[in-house]
């Protein structure tokens, strides 16, 4: 059964898209170029990316007190765009706990320690809207995670996973991601899966989502059981991720299918 | 209040014509889904107006087939400088109304 | 544009439910079960018609071939009109063939927008033809439809 579902996904493989650059790098374009034409104009185009919304969410939040502390992220950061840079060193270990850390979890743990607020809940318009807020200050910067020290073992544990078959397709991330990048799959065209556009206006979710909620899509999709949200092992892949995506630009909000 | 955006110049000169982008952040949960199984009642932002200078410029009535995170262009002439407010009406009555000015020059 | 306005080739089953139509205005959300889509659209535009001759021209819309996904299509329509008083686009209304509900919105417009073009995204349920009808100051109606095909997604994903 399963074989049969790989043949079957094999088959509906098709040739290259027309007009791909078969460049040796074809492994690490970000996916904004497999876009159609028009949703490409979107994600460019500030008067109608939707995606801004949640970042205009974000500076709202940013500036509001909270929690029982009573303060704002600003009052500690100052405004939001000393932000900038911060998303390319993403995700990075916490030196306190050594716990490896996303953006999500980075500002749920200042809520808590610094606020005195409560964590925001996974996908809550409230916690995008800041990572979004966070992660837009560093658009058109390079990814520039380190993977050295206390962040190896994470990494490792990440390109592990990425490598592993999982599902009912049996499938690896390695096997479209890698292998397969360009080709068609139904109506997509397989990306490198870099993740750089997240948080992304996606258009099958009718609003903006996390990098933690498309792989959990795609384990879906291969009919594997989801990994927990923000848990250490989906932390880890977003560090082989990003990885990766290393030197090239992060670009959220960006406009994804 | 939703996150909401408008782009429109802020000066023009008089008989322009002005163009305005609108988008709003709301779910536009429609009360369908393609099995039939699990629907959520409809929630959609159902009117938007757009009035200037005394008077409705544009006014859009709204259903389900609009997109999510309803995003609305249209046109106006420059007739003197003052407000433009917007305001979208969801279901249940709850507003969401944005304003910016539009300074005529002649 | 096709219109089911020539009443003496109407066959029963549409005539049963543009009957419906003209006394209650567009079918509510119950009867709308009953019917498919094509019908309903159907239905929808004739009441819009009332009667009144539906002309292909004047309308253009700019709608992309190929939908990446059925939940956000870009949606421009312009009119062809002077926009003076007396000469002026009062409404658009867009139609769908196929989703549950056929009326997607009016616009609303009048000399005031010196031009008529309305831009928008709409929710396409599958492949299909969508129809924009301009209501003129003079009382004409004026219409263009567009298809767009809906591709399939690589993962029913569900997340």
């Amino acid at each position: 059964m399963i074989r049969r579902l790989g043949l079957l996904l094999a088959l509906v493989l098709t040739a290259p898209a027309a007009g791909l650059s078969q460049s040796a790098d074809a492994t690490r374009t970000s996916a904004s170029a497999f876009l159609s034409g028009e949703l490409r104009a979107e994600q460019e185009d500030d008067t109608r990316n939707r995606g801004l919304l949640w970042v205009d969410r974000g500076l709202d939040l940013w500036v509001r007190p909270d929690g029982a502390r009573a303060v704002s992220c600003a009052a500690c950061h100052g405004a939001a765009d000393t932000m900038r840079g911060v998303a390319t060193r993403y995700p990075a270990v916490d030196p306190a706990s050594g716990d490896l850390l996303n953006l999500e979890l980075r500002v749920n743990r200042c809520r808590v320690s610094h606020q005195g607020a409560e964590r925001l809940a996974d996908e809550s318009e409230a916690l995008l809207g800041l990572t979004a807020l966070i992660a837009y200050q560093s658009r058109g910067l390079p990814v520039a995670v380190t993977i050295d020290g206390a962040q190896r073992r994470f990494f490792e544990a990440g390109r592990a996973f990425w490598h592993e078959r999982q599902g009912q397709l049996n499938l690896a991330c390695s096997q479209c991601h890698d292998d397969n990048v360009g080709r068609k799959l139904r109506g997509d065209t397989i990306s490198s899966g870099l993740g750089t556009g997240y948080p992304a206006y996606r258009l099958e979710w009718d609003g903006l989502g996390s990098l933690g909620r498309r792989l959990r899509a795609c384990q879906i999709g291969v009919r594997a059981a989801s990994a927990p949200p923000a848990g250490p092992e989906q932390v880890a892949l977003e560090l082989y991720l990003a990885w990766r995506a290393r030197g090239l630009p992060l670009e959220s909000p960006a406009i994804r299918r | 209040m939703r996150p909401r955006r408008i782009s429109m110049p802020a000066v023009a000169k008089r008989g322009d014509i002005v163009e305005i982008r609108t988008v709003l952040l709301h779910p536009m949960i429609t009360g369908h889904t393609a099995s039939g199984a699990n629907t959520m009642p409809r929630q959609i932002v159902h009117t938007f107006e757009a009035r200037y200078d005394g008077e409705t410029i544009f006014r859009a009535e709204i259903l389900p087939g609009i997109a999510a995170n309803p995003y609305l262009g249209f046109t106006t002439v420059a007739t003197r400088t003052g407000d433009i407010t917007f305001t979208w009406i969801e279901d249940g009555g709850a507003r969401t109304v944005e304003q910016r000015r539009l300074t005529v020059e002649e | 544009m096709q219109v089911v306005d020539r009443r003496g080739e109407l066959n029963r089953r549409q005539v049963l439910v543009l009957g419906g139509c003209a006394a209650a205005g567009l079918l509510d959300a119950a009867d709308a079960q009953a019917e498919a889509p094509p019908a309903l659209f159907a239905a929808a535009v004739a009441d819009l018609a009332n009667g009144r001759e539906i002309k292909p021209g004047r309308v253009h819309i700019d709608m992309p071939r190929l939908a990446e996904n059925g939940n956000s299509v870009a949606f421009n329509v312009t009119v062809d009109s002077p926009m003076t008083a007396t000469d002026h686009v009062r409404t658009i209304h867009l139609f769908s063939e196929r989703n549950p509900i056929p009326l997607i919105a009016r616009f609303h417009i009048g000399p005031r927008a010196g031009r008529a073009t309305v831009r928008t995204y709409v929710r396409l349920a599958t492949t299909q033809n969508i129809h924009a009808v301009a209501e003129m100051s003079d009382g004409t109606l004026w219409s263009a439809q567009a298809e767009s095909v809906v591709l399939l997604a690589a993962c029913i994903d569900g997340g």
